[in-house]
C-alpha cells in the first residue's frame, strides 16, 4: 500500500510540473504582453503619450524582459514558496486579491454537485438494471441521450426562465442582494445553499446522465453472476443480496472517473456561470480571458487543474480501498 | 445460429426442397460475407441508427446547398420585419380558402405599452408561397452561379418561416448556413484530431517502452485539463483584428489540436495487444518500415472501432464549438454558426419575447442526438460478437 501510495504521488507531482507548463504556455500565448496591456490600460485616453521605450521601460521594472524559462521559475516559485500568483492588470491589484474566496465558493459549488451526481445516479442505476426494460428503464435511457445531447447552457436558460416564473427573480446568482457583499454568517451560509442547488443541478446534469448509464451497465453484468445466484439460493434477502454482491462492483467504475466528473464539471462551468450570473471561479476566468488578464486565466486554470488532478488521486485511493484485487495488483 | 458447420453445406442432395435450399443459399451468403458486408447487415437492422443517419445526410444537404435551400443571404435584412415571429403558410383564413398556400402581409405598429414598433400580420392581404423563386445571386458549392430560390414570396415580398432576429435577418436562413459552418467545423476538428490520435498513439502503442510511457505522460496533462476553459484561453489568444475566416480555421485547429486524447488511447491499446502478433513479426522481418507495419497491417484489425470513435467524438466538437460562440471566444460575426446564432438569445428576455430565435439550438440537440444513436448503432454494428445478422 504504501509503495501504491507513493507511486501515484509521485505521478501527481510530474502531471502537475507539466500541467503548470502548459498553463504558462497559453498565458504566454495572447499577442503582446503584460507591460504592453498594462501601459494601455493605465494610460489609454489620459493624454499622456506611451512610447516604446516607456513600454520597455515598465518591462524592465515589472521584470517581464528576462526570457521564458526564468519567468517561468519566477512565476511557479512565487507560486509554490509564497502562494503568490502575481499582479492581475485589468483590476490594478495582485491575483490573490481578486480570486479570494471565490476558491471555496467554486469548491462548494463543486461538491454539492458531485454529491447530486453521485446520490442519484448510483440508486437509480442500480434500479434501472434490476427493473431492465421496464418503463422507468426506457425512461431513464431517453434521459440520458438527452442528458449529451442538450447543452448545459440551454438547460441553465430554460431552468432560469420557469424558476424565474415560479419563484420569483433571485434565482440567479450564488446570493440574493442582501448578501452578496455582507461578511460570512449562518444567514449568508443558508442563502448560498438556496441558490446553489439550480447551478449544481445544471452542472451535474450530464455527468449524472453518464453515470446512471455506466452503473446501470455495470449492475446489468454483475446481477446475471453465479455469485449472486449462489447468494439467493442460500436465502438472503434480495435487497441485502443486491447491496452485498452487485451493487459494491457496480460503483467501481463510478469511483474510478471521479476525476473525469470533476474535469467535465469544471469544463462547464464557465459557460453556466456566464448564464446564470454566479459569481466564483468560472465566472471570473472567462472575464479574465476576455479581458486577457492572463496571470488570472493562468492562475485559476491551474487551480482547477490542481483540484481535479487531487480528485483524480482521490479516485485511485477510494478505488484501492474498495477494491482489494487493485490494492493487491499494485 | 445453429449447429450447422461449414463440412454440412456441400450436403446437396436430390432431396433437398426449396426451403431448405434457400435457408442454404443464405447460411452461404454471410459464410462468406466480407466483414464490411456483415457489418452493413447488422447496423441495417438498428432503425434508430438508420433514422439517425438519416437526420444527419438531410443536415448535411441542406447545409452544402444552403444557396439553395435557404430563400435569404445571412445578413439580408428586413428592416419592415424586425424581430417579427414566425410565419407558417396557411391555406385557409377568416377570407376562405386558397388551393395555394399563403403568408398573411405585415404593417409596423407601434406596441401600446413599451411604445415601440413592431410588425404585425395584416390579414387583409395574401402572399402567395411559390417554388423556384429567384433571389439575390450566390454562388452554390462556391463556384456554381445560381439565382434561383427553392421557394419564397412572389412580388418580392419577404417570408419568414422561423421569423426574423432583431436586426431582421431570416432566422431560417441563417439556420441552414449555420449547419454547414458547425458541421463543417465538427468534421474538420474530428480529422485533425484523428490524424494527431494515429500518429501519437500509433507511436506510443507500436514503440512501447520509455517511448509510450512519455508520450502517455503529455496524453494524462491534455486530459486533465479542462477542455472548454483549454479551448477558451486558446481562443482568447487569437487576436482580435483576425478576419471571421482567419477565426474559423484557427477554431478547427484549436478543437482538432485538442481533441485526440481519448482516440490516441484508444488506438495505443489496440495496437499494444495485437504488436506481439505473429503476422507483426513477419511483416517486420520481410522489411516492412513501422509506418507501413502500423497502417497496413495493424489498423485494418480495428479500422471499424476507429471510425465508431470518430462518430461517437464528433458531438464532442459541436457541443464545443457552440459553447465558445455562445460566450463569445468562438467564432464571430459575419460568420454564422449555431453558437453565434445563440448568442442573441442569451437572456431571460430572449425566451419570453423571441423564442424563435432558439430554433438553432433545436439543431444542436438534433445533431448531437444523431451522431450519438448513430455511433452506438455503428458500435454495435461492427461488435463481431453481437448476435444479429
Amino acid at each position: 500500500m504504501a509503495r501504491f501510495l507513493i507511486e501515484r504521488g509521485f505521478g501527481m507531482i510530474l502531471t502537475l510540473f507539466l500541467v503548470s507548463i502548459m498553463v504558462f504556455f497559453i498565458m504566454e500565448l495572447p499577442p503582446g504582453d503584460y507591460a504592453e496591456r498594462y501601459a494601455f490600460r493605465k494610460y489609454s485616453g489620459t493624454g499622456v503619450t506611451m512610447t516604446e521605450a516607456d513600454v520597455q521601460a515598465i518591462r524592465a521594472q515589472l521584470g517581464l524582459d528576462a526570457p521564458a524559462p526564468v519567468r517561468y521559475l519566477d512565476w511557479i516559485g512565487g507560486i509554490v514558496t509564497r502562494g503568490d500568483f502575481g499582479p492581475a492588470y485589468a483590476f490594478d491589484t495582485s491575483v490573490n486579491n481578486i480570486i479570494g474566496d471565490k476558491v471555496w465558493l467554486t469548491l462548494g459549488l463543486l461538491f454539492a454537485t458531485l454529491i447530486i451526481t453521485y446520490a442519484v445516479s448510483i440508486p437509480v442505476g442500480i434500479y434501472a438494471a434490476v427493473r431492465r426494460g421496464s418503463a422507468a428503464d426506457y425512461g431513464l435511457t431517453v434521459f440520458s441521450y438527452l442528458g449529451l445531447a442538450l447543452p448545459n447552457f440551454l438547460l441553465a436558460l430554460v431552468l432560469l426562465y420557469f424558476a424565474n416564473r415560479w419563484f420569483g427573480a433571485s434565482v440567479g446568482g450564488l446570493f440574493s442582494a442582501d448578501y452578496a457583499e455582507a461578511p460570512w454568517s449562518a444567514g449568508k451560509f443558508w442563502d448560498l445553499v438556496k441558490h446553489l442547488w439550480l447551478p449544481a443541478l445544471v452542472l451535474a446534469w450530464s455527468a449524472l446522465a453518464y453515470q446512471i448509464q455506466t452503473v446501470r451497465a455495470t449492475m446489468s453484468d454483475e446481477i446475471g453472476k453465479l455469485s449472486v445466484t449462489a447468494a439467493r439460493a442460500r436465502g438472503v434477502p434480495e435487497a441485502r443480496l443486491l447491496i452485498k454482491y452487485p451493487a459494491r462492483l457496480a460503483i467501481n467504475p463510478v469511483v474510478s472517473t471521479i476525476g473525469f466528473d470533476v474535469n467535465r464539471i469544471f469544463s462547464e462551468l464557465p459557460i453556466v456561470a456566464a448564464v446564470l450570473g454566479l459569481t466564483e471561479l468560472g465566472d471570473l476566468l472567462l472575464k479574465s480571458y476576455l479581458d486577457l488578464d492572463m496571470n488570472v486565466a493562468g492562475a485559476i486554470l491551474l487551480m482547477l487543474t490542481v483540484v481535479i488532478v487531487v480528485m483524480n488521486f482521490v479516485s485511485d485511493l477510494l478505488l484501492a480501498w474498495l477494491d482489494p484485487r487493485i490494492r493487491l495488483g499494485g | 445460429m445453429t449447429a450447422v458447420t461449414d463440412a454440412a453445406a456441400p450436403a446437396e442432395t436430390a432431396a433437398e426442397t426449396a426451403a431448405e435450399r434457400r435457408e442454404r443459399v443464405k447460411r452461404e451468403r454471410y459464410y462468406s460475407a466480407s466483414q464490411w458486408t456483415l457489418i452493413w447487415w447488422r447496423f441495417r437492422r438498428h432503425r434508430a441508427a438508420i433514422v439517425a443517419g438519416a437526420i444527419l445526410a438531410l443536415m448535411i444537404v441542406l447545409g452544402l446547398f444552403a444557396e439553395f435551400f435557404a430563400p435569404y443571404g445571412t445578413s439580408e435584412r428586413n428592416r419592415a420585419y424586425l424581430s417579427g415571429p414566425p410565419q407558417a403558410p396557411m391555406f385557409c383564413d377568416d377570407n376562405g380558402c386558397s388551393w395555394r398556400p399563403f403568408v398573411h402581409g405585415t404593417r409596423t405598429e407601434r406596441d401600446p405599452v413599451t411604445l415601440r414598433s413592431r410588425a404585425v400580420p395584416d390579414p387583409e392581404t395574401r402572399n402567395y408561397v411559390a417554388l423556384f423563386v429567384p433571389g439575390e445571386p450566390a454562388r452554390l458549392l462556391g463556384a456554381i452561379p445560381i439565382q434561383t430560390r427553392l421557394f419564397g414570396l412572389q412580388n418580392g415580398e419577404r417570408l419568414h418561416l422561423w421569423g426574423t432576429d432583431a436586426q431582421g435577418r431570416d432566422v431560417f436562413s441563417r439556420t441552414l448556413y449555420a449547419t454547414r459552418t458547425s458541421l463543417t467545423i465538427g468534421v474538420a476538428g474530428v480529422l485533425i484530431s484523428f490524424v494527431l490520435a494515429l500518429a501519437i498513439g500509433g507511436v506510443a502503442g507500436y514503440a512501447g517502452g520509455w517511448i509510450d510511457s512519455a508520450i502517455q505522460r503529455v496524453t494524462e496533462v491534455v486530459r486533465v485539463i479542462p477542455v472548454i476553459p483549454l479551448y477558451m484561453g486558446l481562443a482568447a489568444a487569437m487576436p482580435k483584428e483576425w478576419s471571421s475566416t482567419q477565426v474559423y480555421f484557427a477554431m478547427t485547429l484549436i478543437l482538432g489540436l485538442f481533441g485526440w486524447p481519448t482516440l490516441a488511447r484508444r488506438i495505443r491499446s489496440q495496437l499494444l495487444s495485437i504488436r506481439d502478433e505473429d503476422y507483426v513479426l513477419a511483416a517486420r522481418l520481410a522489411g516492412a518500415r513501422p509506418a507501413r507495419i502500423i497502417t497496413a497491417h495493424m489498423l485494418p484489425s480495428f479500422t471499424s472501432f476507429i471510425i465508431v470513435d470518430l462518430v461517437i467524438s464528433f458531438p464532442y466538437m459541436i457541443l464545443a464549438e457552440t459553447a465558445l460562440s455562445f460566450i463569445g471566444l468562438g467564432l464571430r460575426p459575419p460568420a454564422v454558426s449555431w453558437g453565434v446564432m445563440l448568442q442573441q438569445a442569451q437572456s431571460i428576455a430572449a425566451i419570453e419575447q423571441a423564442p424563435w430565435l432558439f430554433i438553432p439550438a433545436g439543431f444542436v440537440v438534433l445533431a448531437v442526438l444523431a451522431f450519438t444513436v448513430l455511433g452506438d448503432g455503428l458500435r454495435d454494428a461492427a461488435d463481431p460478437y453481437s448476435e444479429a445478422r
